[in-house]
């Protein structure tokens, strides 16, 4: 099969699985409307029609190639941004850190990828990002919690910037044999993410009963993560032939994915918590915000974006 | 064509969303007012308007600050339709208050800041009478607050760029003067309501 074909059937595949999910949520609609409704199968339904728009926004960017997906990536990331720094409380004198962030830090990032400048683009921001902005906050002259809001904005750059632009840093690794697939290594791992999340809440939807860490994020069960996750890694294994792993490889690959993903679901649950709130947004309907449908991609990118460049790159 | 664009620009940038939470859009004649934090105040207020109503609101703005000939004169006069205001007491002749009352006449709806300048913080300060002084004279208009929430971080007073931060325009229940209420109480009043929505 050459991309194209890959892509088509991918994307068939894709769209097989959302009418199905579609289907089920209308009939399920329509059984709870005689009950008077239900609140989660509305959310369901929502969810699914939030998919329909997400899935084609990332065909589109395919279709439309490199730029636009990195492009997509980069306004992805400024949502992510907005919602992190929204929650967080800021002073005035954490103005120009912020303008920094948003407006340089943010697209030169992303320009790096654009440009295939790897060893610039994974250092910029751990290094000198980091330097830079508790230079710029103290500047302002405004000690006052001068560390925890340095902290914080390191904190929200680091993961909404950095971390999720390893997703698109994806068509930077050059693997033998595989030279203008990246974009399908691409959504291959943004479909074994989101899978998993997805299959994660449905079984534990259904089956869920011992809550893992109830204070930090009450619907992650152990029965939803070994169901659903065990699933995904059996979806990301059948799907082997999109990426240039054999079928044992992908299976490994998925596990790290799902359980990276896992990670991250937890730990910005943990965040987000701590800030306050329920859902860092309200632009994706039935989701939240952007940050709600991106925290298992920005711990699972980067690790697996390491893996492919270091194990299958020449 | 300028408004419009205008108010896109605003609710990409800020967000600017519109909670309805005491009222509902509606034609009636309205004094919305607001909390002050930052020169986006009125752009973010006036783009969270539904389009029919935003042709027929005017934003109240200061006329040393959005007058003159530069990008903010033409953006004040083109873009929102702004009325201006002279906050200077020596200088000017009259009543500060004429061109509103007048407005108000026309049937127009207004926007208002009765801080009377910005403030760097989450709550409105106390109201100058200006607010007082137009229900008196417009009994039947309704007066609505209006809490604009993370301006003031967004772009606080003294910087130029803004932060786009999520930022959201509540509007709260219509109040109106009661006959025998005093100027204080009223302003107090009417500053409590926007502290409520908060």
């Amino acid at each position: 099969m050459n991309p194209q074909e890959k892509f088509y059937w991918l994307m068939g595949g894709v769209a097989v699985l959302l009418a199905v999910a579609s289907l089920v949520g209308w009939l399920l609609q329509r059984g709870a409307a005689h009950r008077g409704g239900s609140g989660v199968i509305d959310n369901l339904n929502a969810r699914i029609r939030a998919w329909w728009v997400m899935v084609a926004v990332i065909a589109a960017c395919f279709l439309l190639g490199k730029t636009a997906t990195v492009v997509l990536f980069a306004i992805a990331s400024g949502f992510a941004l907005r919602e992190f720094v929204t929650l967080t409380p800021t002073r005035p004198g954490d103005h120009l850190p912020l303008v920094v962030c948003f407006y340089i830090l943010l697209p030169v990032q992303y320009w790096l990828i654009s440009d295939g400048w790897y060893n610039l683009f994974a250092i910029f921001l751990p290094v000198y990002g980091f330097l830079l902005l508790p230079v710029l906050t103290a500047v302002s002259g405004d000690t006052e919690l001068f560390l925890e809001r340095v902290t914080k904005l390191q904190w929200g750059v680091m993961i909404t910037v950095y971390c999720i632009s390893y997703a698109p840093a994806l068509l930077l690794v050059d693997v033998p044999g595989y030279s203008g697939q990246n974009l399908l290594l691409m959504i291959y791992l943004l479909l074994v993410v989101q899978i998993s999340d997805v299959l994660q809440y449905v079984f534990g939807k259904l089956f869920g009963k011992r809550k893992i860490a109830p204070h930090v994020s009450p619907s992650k069960t152990v029965e939803g993560f070994i169901g659903g996750g065990l699933s995904a890694v059996g979806i990301g294994t059948a799907l082997w032939w999109v990426t240039p792993f054999t079928p044992l490889q992908a299976c490994g690959m998925a596990a790290v994915i799902v359980i990276a993903g896992f990670l991250g679901g937890l730990a910005l649950s943990a965040v987000k918590r701590s800030l306050g709130a329920k859902d860092w947004g309200s632009m994706i309907e039935g989701h939240g915000g952007m940050l709600d449908r991106l925290d298992s991609v920005s711990f699972a990118a980067p690790v697996f974006f390491h893996l492919t460049r270091y194990f299958f790159e020449l | 064509m300028l408004s419009h664009l205008l108010a896109l620009l605003v609710r990409i940038l800020v967000g600017a969303r519109g909670f309805w939470v005491g009222c509902q859009p509606a034609a009636t004649l309205r004094i919305y007012y607001a909390n002050h934090t930052s020169h986006l105040d009125t752009l973010a207020l006036w783009s969270a308007l539904p389009a029919d109503l935003r042709a027929k609101t005017r934003p109240v703005a200061a006329k040393d600050y959005w007058s003159g000939g530069g990008i903010r004169g033409y953006i004040a006069r083109r873009g929102f339709n702004a009325l201006f205001i002279d906050r200077s007491s020596d200088k000017r002749d009259g009543d500060p208050l004429l061109p509103l009352a007048e407005a108000l006449q026309r049937g127009e709806s207004l926007i208002i800041f009765p801080e009377g300048t910005r403030r760097a913080q989450a709550l409105p300060s106390p109201f100058k009478s200006g607010l007082f002084h137009l229900a008196t004279q417009f009994p039947d208009a309704e007066l609505v607050p209006v809490y604009l929430d993370n301006l003031y971080r967004s772009m606080p007073k003294g910087t130029f760029l803004p932060v786009p931060l999520t930022c959201s325009v509540r509007f709260g229940t219509p109040l109106q003067r009661h006959a025998d209420e005093t100027k204080d109480a009223f302003l107090e009043r009417a500053r409590q309501a926007i502290v409520d929505l908060a």
